[in-house]
């Protein structure tokens, strides 16, 4: 049995049938990566695993367990965490409330602050600034910060939305590091990027979306090579 | 190019600074008669400004609650003035019996303590309901509907105590320990204006402390900024709702003692109109959304509406200024809105917020 397993999930925006029947799973130690062109429904997958949105058919659970009808807030008890499209730090609290925020659920002072310390071990950056406004960081920080605040709850499944966007290569790169990371110490993954070749050279598996459904699945260094791939999201000839 | 300059200035723009300067003049030469005839004394200030300052603590307590839920949920309850007078009126039942039974003259400190809970947890109360039965079914209707909604409560509040309790003033019984006056810098003032001056700034400071510091007042504001990564961050945005209301019933409520304390004529259905439209004035005046805005908007609401007819009316020769005292608080209110309609601490407001 997969850790997550997403069952013919359809959602809805008001009208709009935005999931057309997604099923995927996740194994427990992968990172996952869903790809696809902009509209083709990456992010609202996520956001219907997570939570956020409800999907009007299908089931999806985590470890067995059915967690499709939680609210949202529920779920971060069960070991879900995301880290959401366009980072969503709290921009007027400070880097370390927003880490405490990541916290919320827990009660456990002293885990907490040894967590503390294991997410400032992973980026000094945000140690540095720990009583500055989020808001005045800059966008690499404040990816830094979105994910430290995910770890932050102890996720057995991190959902990772879009972590590249607006960044510099540069700091692309040690982002993606930073996510190799987490998965070898036990972490699961599921990742959606828009940079696919990122995405595939650090992913176990990926799944391509189009216009609301699974077209292809695969491992990632066979996605790599699949000429619709390279040309539809790799911008190979 | 002189007419391309022109045309970028549009008539409101026009009217508005016009509209600015004659303000300013206005007030400019009403001081300045003011000051040059002498027609108050030193002391006479003084008494209006600390009488200005309690009834603006007031204000403020009450803004808060404005603040708060506008923080969090972007919707002026427009019902918080009757969340006000329930705690207050209610309380006075209780007050009359502590004087009945000797309770308010034995240990009047402590009985003031008690009232001011009770009041406060009427008020809880009441609040807590209403965002259960009026504005959580319609949390995701358009913004005009829990607005109405929230005039509907209001009314339906003043109409019920008037059921219930009738139409007439009911006065908070005398406290002989706060007849007295104190001497501050000076100056003779009754001593029950700085106490709920005092008090008042006591619970102010509490409640930016819970908001800072403990774990709901951090997940308070995290609610505030983005209710969907509060969500996954485990926060229950309902029962985070819930304690803003809470918190603002609460503060509301002791506002309500504090003025029965305050003010000799006593509570009736009506009385949260008036203080709940000011505090809404004072809260807009600092910043709505924006705490530490609604404490110093109502204090400087409270001297403004104290001072300011004696300070500007009577010197532009207007007779019986004090009574227009209102007519300034809402003339602050329109002012603002004009011309600095984020409030003293506000920030500009992105669109989305707008």
């Amino acid at each position: 049995m997969a850790m997550l397993e997403v069952h013919d999930i359809h959602t809805y925006y008001g009208n709009i049938h935005a999931l057309k029947g997604i099923s995927l799973e996740v194994n427990q130690g992968e990172i996952v990566t869903l790809i696809g062109a902009n509209g083709a429904g990456k992010t609202t997958t996520l956001r219907t695993i997570s939570g956020l949105l409800r999907p009007r058919q299908g089931t999806i659970t985590l470890n067995g367990e059915l967690i499709s009808e939680l609210p949202a807030h529920e779920l971060v008890y069960k070991g879900i965490a995301m880290v959401p499209e366009g980072r969503g730090v709290f921009a007027k609290m400070s880097v370390q409330e927003n880490l405490e925020m990541g916290a919320y659920h827990r009660n456990d002072k002293a885990v907490i602050t040894s967590d503390l310390e294991y997410v400032f071990g992973l980026f000094p950056r945000l140690k540095e600034r720990r009583r500055q406004v989020s808001g005045t960081l800059s966008g690499g920080e404040q990816q830094m910060l979105a994910t430290g605040r995910a770890l932050m709850s102890k996720p057995t499944l991190l959902l990772m939305d879009e972590p590249s966007m607006g960044l510099a290569p540069i700091l692309v790169e040690g982002i993606f590091d930073t996510i190799q990371a987490i998965n070898k110490e036990g972490t699961t993954v599921l990742l959606v990027e828009q940079n696919a070749l990122m995405a595939l050279s650090i992913a176990h598996r990926g799944y391509v979306l189009q216009t609301g459904q699974i077209v292809l699945t695969d491992k990632a260094d066979k996605l790599k090579k699949d000429p619709t791939v390279q040309k539809a999201y790799l911008g190979v000839d | 190019m002189l007419r391309r300059t022109l045309s970028r200035v549009s008539w409101v723009d026009v009217f508005l600074r016009i509209f600015q300067l004659v303000a300013a003049v206005v007030i400019l030469i009403g001081l300045y008669k003011t000051f040059t005839t002498a027609r108050y004394s030193s002391e006479q200030w003084a008494t209006l400004a600390f009488a200005g300052l309690a009834q603006g603590s007031i204000y403020a307590l009450i803004a808060l609650g404005y603040t708060l839920v506008y923080g969090i949920l972007l919707m002026i309850n427009f019902a918080h003035g009757e969340i006000y007078m329930t705690g207050a009126f209610s309380t006075v039942f209780l007050a009359m019996y502590f004087n009945r039974i000797g309770f308010l003259q034995s240990s009047p400190v402590l009985a003031i303590i008690v009232l001011i809970l009770f009041s406060a947890a009427v008020s809880t109360s009441i609040a807590v309901l209403l965002e259960r039965i009026a504005y959580r079914p319609l949390r995701n209707a358009p913004r005009l509907i829990p607005l109405i909604t929230a005039i509907g409560a209001s009314f339906a509040l003043q109409y019920t105590f008037r059921g219930l309790f009738g139409s007439q003033f009911r006065a908070y019984p005398d406290i002989a320990v706060l007849k007295g006056t104190w001497n501050i810098l000076g100056f003779d003032v009754p001593l029950v204006q700085p106490v709920v001056f005092l008090a008042a700034v006591l619970l102010m400071v509490a409640l930016y402390w819970f908001v800072e510091r403990t774990k709901t007042g951090k997940a308070m504001r995290a609610v505030s900024e983005d209710k969907a990564v509060a969500r996954l961050m485990g926060i229950d945005i309902d029962r985070i709702i819930v304690s803003t209301f809470a918190l603002g019933g609460a503060l509301a409520g002791a506002a309500g003692v504090f003025n029965g304390l305050f003010r000799p004529q006593g509570v009736f259905f009506l009385m949260g109109f008036f203080p709940g439209i000011k505090a809404f004035t004072a809260a807009v005046l600092g910043g709505i959304g924006n705490i530490p805005g609604a404490m110093m908007g109502g204090l400087l609401l409270g001297l403004i509406e104290a001072l300011g007819p004696n300070l500007i009316l009577e010197g532009l020769g207007i007779p019986a200024a004090n009574q227009l005292k209102d007519a300034i608080a809402f003339l602050v209110l329109v002012l603002i809105l004009i011309f600095r309609p984020q409030g003293i601490f506000g920030e500009r407001l992105a669109e989305k917020k707008a």
